[in-house]
């Protein structure tokens, strides 16, 4: 990456015997939307607050347009940060409390208004600006956690869980208002979440965390289609995994079997020896169902389950067990109820090799 | 709308204190007022007599000083108490909630009386003093108002700090320290954002004992020694001494009034049920 606006290199936190970060290098490029995404206890936070400068780091350096701030305070960073639970300040109305960053850099009171103005505007919440926190909804409060963060035009906005605390349907409308405000202002976005609909619906770029390790980053595209590792795999949307013997090899197309089935895998950028086991992944929805015999394997069904747009069909297999498939249910064609036989398969470019972890 | 049964029961669980209320406080304090108007003569006699007494008007000042004094010092040492306590994760701090918590173990009787072991003209204090070289003669630390100021401060700092801290506890950290992302010093995000969250438990702590302190007895007589008579110890007087039943009831109506007031102004500004029951 050239000119990154913040490199973390080899930053490593350590609480007693817990490595809540683990050697993690990150770049992150001016104006992108990055989301560290990662289960609980994954470190996402003591790594956003590493950056914030509210966790000193055991090693390693965080660097600011090639500055180093390691050993700043978060007061002298400038960058706004939204935290978990809004930390709206209780005692102050809405407007002192977007006002506060400006009032600490001691702008002249009318400029404060005009900006206090313009930031309630920009997040829905002009009309609310005499009310007390305790007053708002959660998603109100939100917005004007946002807002005060973004007053003072900070050059970096950092973001814990800002929707966690939120009903699904208000989570979902405030993932297209950020996203929106984001490419409205180019600000850089860091986004903590362990959402991963949210994760993939607004980032530039996923960084996936494990035990303060980074898993694995890219784009979401990216992420989705060609996680390396079984953890990723299962952690971003849902996935098949199946333990394979590779037969033959020809380019980079290769024969995998697992007992008597037999079937194709693509292994673009995979070293897959013959005579190897291998561990797969395999998308629900990248499975085909069929009536029996006109695929590559067969199956029975054991449950089905209904999502309204799609349909979730569990089917069992003689040798790779339970298999996961997703299809939408206005062009399944077939009506699959327990106990059917239906035909699957999956065209070579829908598996995934995994690499060990 | 309780059903008649929850009611029954309702009254069954609070009949016995009541009755012991009613009984033992309410009623004795009524013959107070009883007493007050007709003794010795029928009539407003003693009112007329406090109001026209110098003494009594010098008492009661002496009274709203020294609770006033006291309630600022440990307001001012309590706070610091607290805000470490809640405010710093240490191996200490169960060691300072226990010594917070250890004056209402020990009776206030032997606590002030191990003030005067203290502050006596050869106490430990003046003692060391001279031993080091910083004075000649002992200093005069009891049997005047300061003594009664040191030691009252040492009795109420509990009631300052438990309130404080009780508040203090429920400010999460997240507010510092978004005010600190924000742009804040530390000093700044203390000021302007901690302090007014602790308010409400600095006036539940400061109602506490202002209140405690104006009618405190046991403190003001054994460290002031007759010389700083507030307005319990007159009462005292004028009943034990001087066989002036009418004049000392007259005198405990009136502390009842003013501290009445003292809580009716301050309901003005504060939630007195939250304030009082310590929840903030
Ligand atoms: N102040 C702390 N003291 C001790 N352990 C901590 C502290 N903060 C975080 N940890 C530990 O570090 C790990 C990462 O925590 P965190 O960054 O909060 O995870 P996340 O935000 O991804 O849920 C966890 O195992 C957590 O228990
Ligand atoms: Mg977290």
């Amino acid at each position: 990456m050239s000119n990154p606006i913040l490199s973390i290199r080899n930053s490593v936190k350590r609480y007693g015997p817990v490595h809540a970060l683990d050697h993690v290098d990150l770049d992150v490029a001016e104006g992108e939307f990055l989301t560290l995404l990662g289960p609980s206890g994954s470190g996402k936070t003591t790594l956003l607050t590493a950056i914030a400068g509210f966790t000193d780091l055991s090693e390693g350096s965080v660097s600011l347009r090639g500055r180093d701030i390691t050993n700043e305070p978060p007061e002298h960073r400038d960058f706004g940060m939204v935290f978990q639970g809004y930390a709206l300040f209780p005692t102050m109305t809405v407007r002192q409390n977007v006002g506060f960053p400006l009032k600490i850099r001691k702008r002249p009171a009318s400029e404060i208004r005009a900006r206090v103005d313009e930031c309630l505007e920009l997040v829905q919440m002009g009309a609310y600006a005499d009310r007390m926190p305790s007053q708002l909804s959660g998603g109100q409060q939100q917005r004007i956690a946002l807002a005060r963060a973004l007053s003072f035009k900070p050059q970096v906005l950092l973001l814990d869980e800002p929707l966690s605390a939120l009903d699904k349907k208000l989570r979902a409308d405030l993932q297209w208002e950020l996203k929106a405000l984001h490419d409205q202002l180019g600000v850089t976005f860091i986004y903590v979440t362990h959402d991963q609909d949210e994760a993939l619906s607004m980032s530039d770029r996923i960084v996936i965390l494990k035990d303060g390790k980074i898993q694995q980053s890219g784009i979401p595209d990216t992420l989705y289609n060609k996680p390396r590792t079984r953890f990723v795999a299962d952690f971003l949307g849902k996935s098949n995994f199946l333990s394979v013997k590779v037969k033959s090899r020809e380019g980079d197309h290769l024969e995998c079997v697992a007992g008597e089935a037999a079937f194709p895998v693509d292994a673009t950028g995979h070293s897959g020896t013959v005579g190897n086991s291998a561990e797969i992944a395999l998308r629900p929805e990248r499975i085909r169902l069929t009536e029996p015999g006109k695929e590559f394997l067969t199956g029975t069904v054991k449950q089905v389950s209904y999502l309204g747009e799609r349909c979730q069909v569990l089917l069992t297999h003689s040798v790779l067990g339970q298999i996961l498939v997703s299809c939408p249910t206005w062009k399944s064609g077939i009506n699959p109820n327990p106990g059917l036989q239906l035909g699957f398969g999956w065209d070579a470019d829908a598996c995934v090799i995994l690499e060990a972890e | 709308m309780p059903r008649l049964n929850d009611q029954i029961r309702y009254w069954m669980l609070v009949l016995p204190a009541l009755a012991i209320m009613v009984i033992f406080y309410i009623l004795p304090v009524l013959g107070i007022w009883e007493i007050s108007f007709t003794e010795p003569a029928t009539g407003f006699g003693n009112y007329v007599k406090m109001t026209e007494s110098n003494a009594v008007k010098t008492s009661f000042i002496l009274t709203f000083r020294v609770a006033a004094i006291t309630t600022v010092g440990c307001l001012l040492l309590g706070y610091i108490v607290a805000y470490a306590i809640s405010n710093f994760v240490s191996r200490l701090t169960p060691l300072m909630m226990a010594l917070v918590l250890l004056p209402f173990w020990v009776s206030v009787l032997i606590r002030s009386f191990s003030w005067i072991i203290l502050l006596g003209r050869s106490g430990l204090v003046n003692d060391t003093l001279r031993d080091i070289g910083l004075v000649t003669s002992p200093l005069r630390l009891m049997h005047n108002e300061l003594g009664v100021l040191i030691a009252m401060i040492h009795v109420m700092l509990p009631f300052a700090v438990l309130p404080m801290l009780a508040n203090m506890r429920g400010i999460s950290r997240s507010y510092t320290d978004a005010a600190r992302g924000l742009g804040a010093s530390e000093w700044t995000a203390f000021r302007s954002v901690y302090f007014p969250q602790t308010l409400p438990g600095v006036f539940s702590g400061a109602l506490l004992v202002f209140v405690l302190s104006l009618g405190f007895f046991v403190t003001p007589a054994l460290l002031g020694g007759g010389r700083v008579l507030m307005i319990s110890e007159y009462i005292t007087y004028q009943i034990q001494e001087f066989l002036a039943w009418g004049l000392g009831s007259a005198l405990s109506v009136a502390l009842l009034v003013a501290t009445a007031l003292v809580l009716l102004i301050a309901a003005r500004f504060v939630n007195l049920k939250s304030a009082l029951l310590e929840r903030n």
